[in-house]
């Protein structure tokens, strides 16, 4: 549905997108995931038209959407990362405006915009100024118009970008209504939100695809061996010490005020790790097995060269208390 | 064609939804009134004339031209809204047309509401009809050349000052190629004038149609439509 081939995109002499090729078939829903920067918004602006790439192509269906913009972009529902509102309108004005641009039929339009209303639950915010709607439900009606002709494809640019918990969580079950009939490609930066509502995540950096899969799949290319979380009552160098010289762990590390230890392949070594804590006197007050988050495959991916930075900027959006010392275990 | 209805509806709507196209109507007329007013005064209103109001409302035509279309595409840009126009099913042509009519219709209701002049001129005096009907003329030509420069010069920045300044900017240069004109020596000086926004207008404050004047404010117009639509298409590959 979604076909991009070599696609390239230079911002004079900065290079955004570099030779990306990737497809999003019929009826998929696709995280597109990076840090900031990493060409996500690009990418999309090429895919519904509102860029030209400097090389390459970008399909939705049969429309190339260089030369035939104007057909492929009926088929298109497009959000922004910046809520595109006139927050003069009132979000039914706003709606019908939109309604109209999209191409709906004059008589159709009033019934569309009471559906996507509905769909979106804005009834209590029909009459009112989109500039007096709280940053959620302007993206709710952000949703609402990129909804509102119907179209087989959704590009949706951060939709659950500053809005609190509450609402992200509404904004996603909304988002996977809407992917039950129709294709949606969906970039993201914060994973967890990639990996409730997506099927397949493709992993870009630097303009670069730098993994593309399933996220079962992708979770288990990257995790090597299994590993622990200890809380250890005890002097942290000695306990380090005393963990490696067990049989099973292939190493240890220490990040205030856990220690982690990974296990060499197929090694199970949970008791005799227990065993030699309670040898030398400590408590083992907690113990937590850790498997591969999205955070940490998104991680060793994007950090492989030193971008030190975009990393820590991921991690800390991150609401999965695992990350930070997974990372850490990691390096 | 309907998308061009629709945005011209749009844009009619955001002008009468805001204090601003309300606060530029009063300061036009209360000025254009002013002028009119003293110029009868001056001549101890030995004559029922509209030459005070014309010689006030064809530079001001070009000043609120730029006022009132600054914000047309440079609100778009900044807002984030540019994003959405561009990526629904409408051809640049389009938004150019739609945005430059509504313009040219909020200007147009800016004229009409002057012609409280000239009928007061009808009601105590006896006016000549053809001055007033083609100097009217002349000013929705001009008015319409104007307002395609300001959607030219919305078209190519978010900003709606910078706008604003380079509209005027054009327009004023436009209008005192006349004044160079009249004083570059011989063939330069009729060239420079052949291109200038002022030279024709005055034959229509005279009551005479020249198809040169009617065929330049056109062209003046289109061109610079032709030139917001280009400066669109060159966004889209930035």
């Amino acid at each position: 549905m979604i076909r991009i081939e070599h696609l390239t995109k230079y911002y004079g002499e900065r290079l955004a997108v570099d030779d990306l090729s990737f497809s999003v078939e019929q009826g998929e829903i696709v995280g597109f995931l990076g840090p900031n920067g990493a060409g996500k918004s690009t990418t999309m602006r090429i895919i519904t038209g509102f860029l030209m790439p400097t090389r390459g192509d970008a399909w939705v269906g049969e429309h190339n959407m260089a030369t035939e913009s104007l057909e492929g972009r009926r088929h298109i529902g497009y959000l922004p990362e910046v809520v595109p509102l006139y927050t003069e309108m009132t979000t039914r004005a706003y709606l019908e405006y939109v309604a109209r641009l999209r191409g709906v039929e004059r008589r159709a339009v009033r019934d569309r915009v009471d559906d996507v209303v509905e769909q979106c639950a804005l009834e209590e915010y029909y009459n009112v100024q989109t500039s007096k709607l709280s940053k959620g439900f302007r993206q709710r009606v952000g949703l609402a118009q990129s909804i509102i002709h119907d179209p087989e494809v959704l590009i949706l640019d951060e939709p659950t970008i500053g809005i609190d918990p509450i609402q992200v969580a509404q904004t996603r079950q909304l988002i996977k209504q809407l992917g039950e009939n129709r294709t949606i490609l969906l970039s993201s930066h914060i994973l967890p939100e990639v990996s409730m509502v997506c099927e397949r995540v493709i992993i870009i950096h630097q303009g670069r695809i730098v993994a593309e899969d399933s996220i079962d799949r992708l979770s288990s290319m990257v995790s090597g061996a299994e590993r622990l979380r200890l809380r250890v009552d005890g002097p942290a160098a000695e306990v380090s010490a005393a963990l490696e010289a067990v049989a099973g762990v292939a190493g240890v590390s220490f990040r205030e005020p856990d220690h982690l230890v990974e296990f060499a392949a197929g090694a199970q070594p949970h008791g005799e790790i227990t065993a030699a804590i309670v040898a030398h006197g400590w408590t083992l007050t907690g113990m937590e097995t850790m498997t591969m988050s999205l955070e940490d495959i998104f991680l060793q991916l994007t950090t492989e060269d030193d971008h030190a930075d975009e990393a820590n900027g991921a991690a800390t959006e991150d609401d999965d208390p695992d990350a930070g010392g997974a990372v850490g275990a990691d390096e | 064609m309907k998308n061009v209805a629709t945005i011209v509806r749009k844009e009619l709507g955001t002008y009468l939804g805001s204090p601003m196209a309300y606060i530029v109507t009063a300061v036009f007329l209360a000025l254009t009134g002013t002028f009119f007013t003293t110029f009868l005064a001056g001549i101890g209103y030995a004559d029922t004339s509209i030459r005070g109001f014309l010689n006030a409302a064809r530079f001001l035509v070009l000043l609120f031209a730029a006022v009132l279309t600054m914000r047309l595409v440079s609100e778009e840009k900044k807002v984030g809204t540019w994003e959405l126009l561009l990526t629904v099913p409408v051809r640049d042509v389009e938004i150019v047309a739609g945005k430059f009519l509504g313009a040219l219709a909020m200007l147009s209701a800016m004229l009409v509401l002057t012609l409280y002049y000239p009928i007061m001129l009808l009601a105590f005096g006896d006016p000549d009809i053809g001055p007033l009907a083609t100097s009217y003329l002349g000013l929705f030509l001009l008015g319409g050349a104007c307002a395609a420069v300001g959607v030219f010069a919305s078209s190519i920045t978010a900003n709606q000052i910078v706008s604003a300044v380079v509209a005027g900017g054009i327009l004023f240069g436009l209008w005192f190629l006349g004044v160079l004109g009249g004083l570059a020596p011989g063939a330069l000086g009729e060239v420079l004038s052949l291109f200038s926004l002022s030279t024709y207008f005055t034959d229509f404050a005279r009551g005479i149609v020249d198809t040169r004047g009617v065929v330049y404010y056109v062209t003046v117009a289109l061109l610079f439509l032709y030139l917001s639509v280009r400066s669109i298409e060159v966004g889209r590959w930035r």
